[in-house]
């Protein structure tokens, strides 16, 4: 080993492009369609093949290194490039512009359980997964009990998959996956997987690897697994490294990037919507109407959107919906001041929606709102926009009531509502005396 | 994988080439070559009654109808020996190569979860296709052989030509899976144009028939298909009833081979489109 080559870093990304065809149909495609439109017109078919705007930059000029050993966060919102980085670095498709240089053995996990087969038994899946991650029969041999353990499948190891609950599947594939012993591990979102304790499980395990000297790059949307993983992040937006450095200064410039961060939207053109209605302000804010960003776990916290209706007697509904910072869907609200039963119908105009989360409802999370607005009968959804804007809940732990007196450990859940406790003696009971 | 860490360089660049086979890779991952072919054995017979006996099955049912239709009905000439046994012969590495063709061609869209997913040498999966049914080449080996005791034929020694003759058949089933499966995964019309295209070949290949009860004028037809050669010698070779015609062979053998090597060619030109066309 010469000290220069050790102290080159391990992965070097210079001018990496990668262009989509976004042609009327890029994934399906048949020869006769083709054919035909080739016959029919070709300096048509050959002109929209060179047309720019039949193409989009997943990754455009994408320029970093990373060192031996670092542990890297990659941040950004759905459709920045943050898979198609993976799968570039993974090898799975190839970029269109630029190089990468690694400087040691890969091993991807993009999906867990890829290959697994519903008909082979957990032991013939172990084997076949592995294999496909990149593993050897000798190492898988060597870790077998390893897997199997981790996994909690022992009793099950000769069972055909296809008769293993989701959630054994699911620990079973994600057990393979965990000893994967590559110098550079990618990793995907593959932690929301399984139940709370399992999660909890593979979590720890990513500490080991990441604590064992292993270069890790992990894509997540989750940013306290983010920030307790990574000791550095980039932060990709639209194609382009926007930010990378430590990871608390990238998390921050993600969650103040673009206009969102004022806590409202004012649409002055290009409203969202249809020929009926559209969307012209969204907005969180505080009781005192002022837009935010982050708000404390007990202070209430509301949402509006302002909006226009083109039309005489809609019968339409504001609806809000409300996703974690893992993606999942916490709650759905909607308008329910309105009730079509009794046929309300409004006028052309324009209207505020506004509705409030009491406090304590939320947990302390980043939180992300869907404004959409919706017509019933018959259904119609006239505007459905996601993600609009976020709010950072924040748990100052000293006086908040919905945790336990005195506990400043951590307090799972998509929401944390203070609800109503009752204390009591049961009456006729031998034990009632104890209290 | 960790026992040498530096000498190890990978370089990711937009591919162009033409010509970028990786002997080291494929070395590297040839485990999983087999265990591709393992799942495909596995899970073939799986949730059937009669299970690995399909592979007996259907090569004697086939038999049975062609030697009824064939050989009883049309009166087809068999080269001197029981229709039965001729047409098995023919039918055993016919019915080989046809499945190996189909599934082999389907595998890449199959497998589509491998292409987006995971990085592998993508031509072990229309190859695990091909490997994985001379398991079932062997099985009905099983019936050829009794039928041989019971007609009292006995192979000599060309025989042991045999395992050529298997593996230009799987080259030959491999190449053409090759161009089938990487164009499948553009153009999904093969899934439809494949079970004709095998009827086809079929006809045109000497399975059921003789390749002499073709007017010699017409017979050099016969031999740009190069299963032809395969199936006669495959039949003379085992059943020691007519000696192998080596001329016959190596047109077949030429064909095979420029077909397998195209087929690597084509694939791994295409195979870069893969994951974003799946």
């Amino acid at each position: 080993m010469t000290a220069s080559k050790k102290n080159e870093p391990i992965i070097e990304v210079k001018h990496l492009s990668k262009q989509y065809n976004i042609g009327v149909d890029r994934t399906y495609k048949t020869l006769s369609d083709s054919l035909a439109c080739a016959v029919k017109n070709p300096l048509k078919t050959l002109k929209e093949s060179f047309k720019p705007n039949n193409t989009f930059w997943a990754l455009k000029d994408v320029n970093f290194e990373i060192e031996r050993g670092e542990v890297v966060g990659i941040i950004g919102r759905n459709g920045a490039g943050k898979s198609t980085l993976l799968k570039i670095l993974s090898r799975i498709t190839h970029p269109t512009e630029g190089e990468i240089r690694m400087r040691g053995r890969v091993g991807s996990l993009l999906e867990v359980g890829t290959g697994f087969h519903p008909e082979l038994s957990g032991r013939e899946n172990i084997y076949f997964n592995g294999a496909i991650l990149g593993m050897k029969k000798r190492e898988i041999d060597e870790k077998f009990d390893e897997i199997v353990k981790f996994s909690g499948v022992e009793k099950f190891l000769d069972t055909p998959v296809k008769r293993y609950s989701s959630g054994m599947n699911v620990r079973l594939a994600f057990s393979v996956a965990a000893y994967l012993d590559p110098e550079i591990l990618v990793v995907d979102e593959v932690l929301a997987v399984g139940d709370a304790a399992f999660q909890k499980k593979c979590l720890g395990k990513m500490e080991e690897v990441a604590e064992g000297g292993r270069t890790v790059l992990f894509v997540s949307h989750n940013m306290s697994m983010i920030s307790s993983l990574c000791e550095t992040a980039i932060l990709l937006e639209e194609g382009i490294v926007k930010e990378r450095g430590p990871t608390g200064k990238v998390i921050n410039a993600y969650l103040n990037s673009g206009q969102e961060a004022t806590g409202q939207i004012i649409f002055s053109e290009n409203h969202p919507g249809d020929g009926e209605a559209i969307l012209l302000a969204a907005r969180i804010l505080d009781k005192d109407g002022g837009p935010i960003t982050e708000a404390r776990i007990d202070e209430d916290i509301f949402i509006e959107m302002e909006y226009e209706l083109l039309k005489n007697d809609m019968r339409v509904y504001a609806n809000f919906h409300i996703y974690d910072s893992y993606g999942q869907l916490v709650f759905v609200t909607s308008d329910s001041k309105l009730d079509y039963r009794s046929e309300l119908k409004r006028k052309a105009g324009i209207y505020v929606s506004k509705c409030k989360i009491p406090a304590n409802t939320l947990n302390s999370n980043t939180y992300y709102f869907t404004f959409a607005l919706t017509d019933v009968y018959p259904l119609q959804v006239h505007f459905y926009e996601k993600d609009l804007l976020f709010v950072t809940v924040n748990d100052p732990i000293e006086g908040v009531f919905s945790r336990p007196e005195g506990y400043s450990g951590p307090m799972p859940g998509a929401v944390r509502p203070l609800l109503e406790w009752e204390l009591y003696k049961p009456k006729n009971n031998k034990f009632g005396d104890a209290l | 994988m960790t026992e040498h860490p530096t000498d190890y360089e990978l370089i990711i660049r937009p591919k162009y080439g033409l010509l970028d086979l990786n002997w080291q890779e494929l070395k590297e991952y040839r485990e999983l070559l087999f265990f591709l072919a393992l799942r495909e054995i596995k899970i073939r017979y799986k949730q059937t009654l009669m299970g690995a006996s399909w592979a007996l099955l259907q090569p004697l049912f086939t038999m049975i109808i062609f030697t009824l239709i064939f050989g009883r009905l049309a009166q087809i000439p068999s080269e001197g020996i029981p229709y039965p046994i001729f047409s098995y012969s023919g039918l055993l590495i016919w019915t080989y190569f046809s499945n190996a063709l189909s599934q082999s061609s389907n595998s890449l869209v199959g497998n589509g979860n491998l292409l987006s997913k995971v990085y592998m040498p993508r031509i072990f999966i229309p190859t695990a296709s091909c490997l994985a049914g001379i398991i079932d080449y062997g099985i009905a080996m099983s019936i050829l052989a009794v039928m041989m005791v019971y007609y009292r034929l006995v192979p000599n020694i060309t025989i042991l030509l045999l395992p050529v003759i298997v593996v230009l058949t799987f080259m030959l089933a491999s190449g053409m899976g090759y161009w089938l499966s990487s164009i499948c995964v553009k153009y999904r019309d093969v899934k439809f144009i494949l079970p004709f295209f095998i009827q086809m070949l079929m006809f045109v290949s000497p399975v059921i028939y003789p390749t002499d009860i073709v007017g010699e004028k017409l017979q050099w037809l016969l031999y740009l298909n190069p299963l032809t050669g395969l199936i006669d010698a495959h039949r003379a070779c085992i059943l020691g009833h007519t000696p192998v015609d080596f001329v016959s062979i190596s047109i077949s053998t030429v064909l095979t081979i420029v077909i397998f090597l195209s087929g690597i060619l084509y694939l791994k030109h295409t195979e870069k489109d893969f994951a974003d066309l799946i």
